[in-house]
């Protein structure tokens, strides 16, 4: 119970607060809600009385006031700088989760992204006034084609799944264009993100999914089986979602296109190969990339993604609009249908998310091609040393060397009675955010870990050193102990079934929830 | 009124020309707390392997597939309103719907209980 005397406080087996008055735990502060924090009246300046303008709303008439509550300026500040406090950012720690790519984002990006000719712009500005801006997309496109040897690329995509959905757009618009519109299936590996299924079912396409081979990768020979003149595209995500490198890959393109077939690759991994492996070698028809997980730009509650997605030669007429494209000294935007010739419309309703490409071009100069090189190189590196650190205590499905993330299995917890979630819970009592749990699906109980190129090998030792001590613990057996775990969180082991089943979504005040239940 | 099993770890009742279909013990322990259902409607034809329903739990969601082809006839609306009868009743009270059998000899390539049995503990 706090000051407010909040009724929704969880009751003192679950909570973790100790035995103060206040419900405080030192300066960390048991916050209510705005809500409940409401005072009538109280307002953060002093206004003068609003004129009797009349209502402006014709027919449409206000139900009553919306409802805002009351506060002073000092409490609005203070709650949301709480709030903040309890939120745990890269900013804060090693965050491992895997195929999420949580790294540092350069404070130069930052610095850069602030620039007025950058951040005060407005996208229906004249083109006169924005050149800067449309040179900065220019060199961006520019890099992004020089890094994958590919001949095209929008930026306009929000971010990897809606890239995702630029690439399957232009394939459908090349195989209509070819007349072989009614190719309907797209074939996705067990090992790819589960936004490919989803993107290529979204789009109206069939999904049939191949399964892995006992390495983690894609089954060759049952691709080939499925190939056929239905098949539109293969969704396939390399590095794969196990965090290991399709060998086959070239291989896969060529069958592949000898059916007809398109290339979508899943670029999300990118960040394991940029400077190393040259995507248009591989036979990649189009690729997406996230900005914000290869170029370093914010991203999880941090800012917007962006997804640029680069084609091969023949889906580049393809390309839906606006692009940038320099005529003589000056830039231009390409903006209707029918200028780009075969564009199949736009994806967005402006260009694109300027500020994430002020920050990866800022990125991408600061590093230079060898310190991208050198950073893929460094996030492999520090993966496998995970993986050679942990692999004597848990257990591995796939033999490594792994890519950019290490993939465990939950046989280290066999007869336990621990969970891989136990071991999660657990891992936030030791100050770290946990890794990625039960997914990707194909492993059971699985547990991946992407440390990224940010961490040095100090950082890496702590985490190593917390997790053995957790899975030499587990084995002894010490289930309750585990499942007690979070100790020291605001908040105990929630209750994820009952939030799945019966969420409350929206706050009420007291007397509707207490009518609500009724 | 015998039971037959499928590697998918679906089972399906049989009582006449009747299959009643569900997921087994074994699949919901792996599946974790069920909090979503999504059932086939009344009519729907469904083709041996196909995907008939849709189980979600906090870890995951998975299909679940015919084990044999035939008519929807039914679905269980209760496990609708209370998935977590999924955990709580897999084999009784949790069925996910029945449907009429278009063609009964595809029962003899399913498993026996005893069959499922040794196959689920093959799998670990």
């Amino acid at each position: 119970m706090n000051n407010q005397g909040r009724p929704t406080a969880i009751p003192a087996p679950t909570s973790a607060a100790g035995d103060t008055v206040t419900g405080n735990r030192g300066l960390r502060i048991e916050e209510p809600l705005i809500f409940e924090q409401d005072s009538p009246g109280r307002c953060g300046v002093d206004l003068p009385a609003l004129p009797d303008v009349g209502l402006r709303l014709g027919p449409v008439k206000p139900r009553g006031s919306i409802g805002l509550p009351g506060l002073s300026e000092p409490q609005v500040v203070r709650h949301y700088t709480r709030l903040s406090q309890k939120n745990y950012a890269i900013d804060a720690g090693l965050y491992p989760l895997g195929s999420c790519t949580m790294k540092h984002n350069p404070r130069l990006n930052e610095k850069m992204a602030r620039l007025p000719g950058f951040a005060d712009v407005h996208p229906l500005q004249p083109e006169s006034t924005v050149q800067g801006a449309l040179a900065l997309m220019d060199e961006l496109a520019h890099w992004l084609k020089a890094l994958t040897g590919m001949p095209a690329v929008t930026l306009a995509p929000a971010a990897g799944a809606h890239g995702e959905m630029a690439g399957m757009m232009a394939i459908r618009a090349a195989l209509e264009h070819r007349g072989e519109g009614a190719r309907k299936r797209v074939l996705v590996p067990e090992s790819a993100h589960g936004t490919n299924p989803a993107t290529a079912a979204a789009i109206g396409y069939s999904v049939d999914p191949i399964p892995a081979t006992a390495e983690g990768r894609v089954d060759l020979e049952a691709l080939k089986a499925k190939l056929g003149p239905d098949v539109a595209a293969i969704m396939l995500t390399n590095p794969n979602t196990c965090g290991l490198f399709e060998r086959d890959i070239i291989a896969i393109a060529e069958v592949v296109h000898a059916a007809g077939a398109f290339f979508y690759c899943d670029g999300a991994n990118f960040n394991a190969i940029v400077g190393r492996v040259m995507p248009a070698e591989l036979g990649i028809d189009a690729m997406h990339i996230n900005l914000h997980k290869t170029f370093s730009t914010p991203h999880g509650g941090g800012g917007p993604g962006s997804g640029p997605v680069v084609f091969s030669a023949a889906l580049a007429p393809f390309v839906p609009v606006p692009y940038v494209r320099k005529d003589g000294d000056r830039f231009v935007l390409v903006e209707r249908e029918g200028e780009g010739g075969t564009a199949y419309g736009r994806m967005k309703a402006f260009h694109g998310q300027m500020g994430m490409f002020v920050r990866a071009l800022s990125y991408m100069l600061s590093h230079g091609a060898d310190g991208l090189w050198q950073a893929s190189g460094d996030a492999v590196l520090n993966a496998n040393y995970l993986m050679a650190r942990l692999n004597d205590v848990m257990t591995a499905p796939f033999e490594g060397p792994c890519m950019h993330e290490c993939l465990f299995d939950d046989r280290f917890l066999k007869g336990t009675g621990v969970s891989t979630l136990d071991i999660a819970k657990a891992l936030i009592d030791e100050g770290f955010h946990p890794m990625t749990m039960y997914f990707p699906l194909v492993v059971h109980g699985a547990l991946l870990i992407e440390p990224t190129e940010t961490e040095s090998k100090d950082a890496l030792d702590q985490f190593v050193t917390a997790l053995r001590a957790l899975a030499e613990r587990a084995k002894t057996g010490d289930a309750a102990w585990f499942q007690a775990a979070p100790r020291f969180t605001p908040r105990r082991r929630l209750d994820e079934t009952a939030a799945a089943r019966k969420p409350v979504l929206r706050w009420a005040p007291e007397p509707e929830r207490l009518e609500a239940a009724e | 009124m015998t039971v037959k099993y499928t590697k998918d770890h679906e089972w399906v009742r049989i009582e006449g020309d009747v299959g009643t279909v569900g997921v087994t013990d074994f699949a919901q322990q792996q599946l974790g707390d069920v909090v979503f259902v999504e059932l086939p409607e009344a009519g729907r034809e469904l083709t041996l392997g196909g995907e008939a329903a849709v189980v979600e739990s906090v870890k995951a969601a998975s299909d679940v597939f015919a084990p044999v082809s035939g008519t929807v006839t039914e679905s269980n609306g209760a496990l609708v309103e209370e998935p977590s009868m999924v955990n709580s009743a897999a084999e009784t009270d949790g069925w996910f719907f029945k449907l009429t059998l278009s063609s009964p000899s595809e029962l003899d390539d399913l498993m026996d209980a005893d069959a499922y049995k040794a196959y689920v503990e093959g799998l670990h």
